[in-house]
């Protein structure tokens, strides 16, 4: 226990002596907080708009306009043949080619429909999609509303209608912040864990201290206590950060109890940290030690349900997502602060975690040898 | 009694493609200064891996205090103070706090055995605030070997603990180990420099994992078979070509400002190799009979 405590004492004294990483443990997580979920937004705007208006009429005047007025489209070209306007898209310049042919003011009018064209640019497949969409919608709400005013409604329809009405729960205003910041600050809490725990080991191979610790008497499962203890505080304390930033800047309160995410948080670092640890008893150097850290990193991450829903891969990727601890950590993450979820609600994550980090640690203190 | 023995060790790399020891045995006495001198990769830090229980012998045993290397790792652990040859002490932790961490880690504290250190810990004591990577080689050699002594040693392995260090810095490394030695503390040092090995008890030499011979300083240098001749001439190079080409010479080597050579007969005619290398143009010429050093030895025995 002595040892331990002495242990924990000079490896606070080192972290806390470094002062570059000192700021990078705290500093990083705070920009990347600040930076991420304002910038990585998922909501389309500003997509490249170029219309070719062959009517000129007061009716594609007024489509045009109200296209532009959703505040989504950004109007590149008001071009006089289509051919200038896929010039536009040639060059990047526009998304999106709206064309009202000639006569369609007539035709609404007279023969109660027309036809528009509509070609996107699917580079950026998702502005392009998202973009398509926004465009036939709102032509949708255009067309409803001149029917309003060009038919005498009969009292009752002569079809039947079945109008749809979406109500979203537990982020009724559909904010993409309320949904992705509780995912980033899992993924902060997790390269600092990490990251850190890695590569602290290496780092003592590295400079050779590791040879004179081995030579003691120190136990293994002391040492790597020593070593999963601070690095356990540091990433609670950059989650406590996490948390209130997401307060003040986000405006974002964990409906759930506090207490279930901080215990299911303290369960998912230990696999997390374990996962460092089992990283660094493979590795001679710091290098080698960021390179698999960061592969396995971008595969958690890209795997792991924050950018793209987990429901929506092939099955082999929903098998790989099973064994990705920052699945399950986002999944609570959701659960708990947006949902209110409680403790019955994680069980079964909480379950998968433990058993990982039961794995994870056990394996890294096996695989890690005073002997060679 | 003996505090270390060493019995048919032998230990590969790269699976059994790099032979480093090749089935080396010998044994310390207790509270003896004992050399395993060599050049760089003869298979030293290996011996001093395993013995420290950091590597696994492939075959053959060894033991430090009775005490097995293989089975007995954790008695060992506890009972030998090791350097390593590499600066292995936090570079980012103060000279205090590194003693500090060493002695708990060894169950023990520093001013339990500080009477071990004394000698040693007041040449760095003024500089007990500075972070162990910002000092001279020197002072860290002193920091390292407190260290290693703090938790009382029966067994002390320096791992070439000289190598870089200042040549006063290094006179004084060795008087403290003479010291130590007083103390009742049974020392093994590696190095490849040969005035460092005079002042062992006894020493090892070891080239390409194999020993060559242990005995006492003095009867290596006395064993010497031949009579050896320092000569000296105005050009070194063209001494040694010389040399090469005259008819009774045995082994000839460049020595410092000197070249050492050994001869056939019993007794060298001087004159008569003065009047060889005046004829091949050298001038200055010196010649005198010199008793062999260590180095002397070991170059004989590598031949």
């Amino acid at each position: 226990m002595r040892t331990l405590r002495f242990l924990l004492r000079k490896e606070f004294r080192q972290i806390f002596r470094d002062k570059a990483i000192l700021t990078l443990i705290f500093v990083m997580p705070v920009i990347q907080f600040i930076v991420m979920p304002l910038a990585a937004d998922y909501e389309v705007r500003n997509v490249n708009l170029a219309v070719v208006d062959n009517d000129k009429s007061t009716y594609s005047q007024k489509l045009v306009s109200k296209v532009i007025a959703s505040g989504y489209f950004k109007l590149q070209g008001y071009n006089s043949s289509f051919k200038e306007a896929f010039q536009l898209i040639e060059s990047d310049k526009a998304d999106l080619i709206l064309e009202i042919p000639q006569g369609f003011e007539r035709n609404l009018i007279r023969e109660d429909k027309q036809k528009l064209f509509v070609a996107v640019n699917a580079i950026n497949g998702t502005k392009a999609n998202l973009g398509g969409a926004y465009l036939s919608s709102i032509i949708g709400n255009f067309n409803a509303d001149i029917r309003m005013q060009l038919v005498q409604q009969p009292r009752f329809s002569q079809f039947p209608v079945i109008d749809v009405v979406a109500s979203n729960w537990f982020n009724p205003a559909l904010n993409y912040k309320v949904f992705i910041v509780p995912g980033i600050l899992a993924i902060l809490v997790t390269m600092i864990g990490g990251f850190l725990t890695a590569l602290n080991i290496v780092k003592e191979k590295e400079v050779g201290t590791i040879e004179q610790i081995n030579v003691t008497p120190i136990k293994k499962h002391i040492f790597i206590l020593g070593k999963l203890i601070p690095f356990w505080i540091l990433a609670m304390i950059v989650f406590t950060i996490g948390l209130i930033l997401a307060r003040v800047i986000y405006g974002i309160i964990p409906i759930g109890n506090l207490l279930v995410l901080y215990v299911f948080i303290a369960i998912y670092l230990l696999t997390v940290l374990g996962f460092g640890l089992l990283v660094s008893t493979f590795c001679d150097t710091q290098q080698q030690a960021m390179f698999i850290m960061f592969f396995f990193m971008m595969l958690f991450i890209l795997l792991g349900g924050l950018f793209t829903s987990i429901d929506s891969m092939p099955y082999w990727a929903k098998l790989i997502t099973r064994i990705n601890p920052v699945r399950y950590m986002i999944e609570v993450m959701r659960m708990v602060i947006l949902k209110g979820s409680g403790f019955q609600d994680v069980l079964p994550q909480m379950g998968v975690v433990s058993l990982m980090a039961v794995i994870l640690n056990g394996w890294a203190i096996l695989n890690y040898k005073k002997t060679n | 009694m003996e505090a270390v023995v060493v019995e048919n060790i032998t230990k590969t790399y790269g699976k059994g493609k790099v032979l480093a020891v090749d089935n080396v045995s010998f044994s310390v006495n207790k509270g003896e200064l004992f050399g395993l001198i060599g050049p760089d990769g003869a298979g030293k830090t290996s011996i001093f891996r395993m013995l420290t229980t950091l590597l696994l012998p492939d075959e053959g045993s060894a033991t430090v205090d009775g005490f097995n290397v293989v089975t007995d790792f954790k008695q060992i652990r506890s009972s030998v103070g090791y350097m390593p040859g590499k600066f292995s002490l936090y570079q980012d932790l103060t000279i205090e706090e590194n003693l500090n961490f060493f002695a708990t880690v060894f169950g023990t504290t520093v001013t339990e055995n500080y009477h071990l250190i004394q000698d040693i810990y007041v040449q760095i004591e003024p500089f007990k605030k500075r972070r162990a990577g910002k000092l001279s080689g020197g002072m860290k050699q002193k920091l390292a070997l407190c260290c290693a002594l703090i938790h009382k040693p029966t067994t002390l392995f320096l791992d070439e603990p000289t190598t870089g260090v200042d040549p006063v810095s290094r006179k004084e490394f060795w008087e403290m180990l003479r010291r130590l030695k007083k103390q009742g503390i049974t020392i093994i040092v590696s190095t490849p420099y040969m005035d460092e090995a005079a002042l062992c008890d006894r020493i090892a030499l070891i080239q390409n994992g194999k020993i060559l011979s242990i005995d006492t300083p003095d009867n290596v240098t006395r064993s010497y078979p031949a009579n050896l001749y320092a000569i000296k001439a105005n050009e070194m190079y063209r001494l040694l070509k010389s040399l090469e080409t005259f008819p009774d010479r045995l082994n000839s080597y460049a020595f410092g400002e000197y070249a050492h050579a050994t001869f056939r007969s019993e007794k060298l005619d001087t004159a008569h190799l003065e009047h060889f290398l005046t004829d091949k143009g050298l001038s200055g010429i010196e010649i005198k009979r010199i008793p062999a050093t260590i180095e002397d030895s070991f170059i004989k025995l590598l031949n």
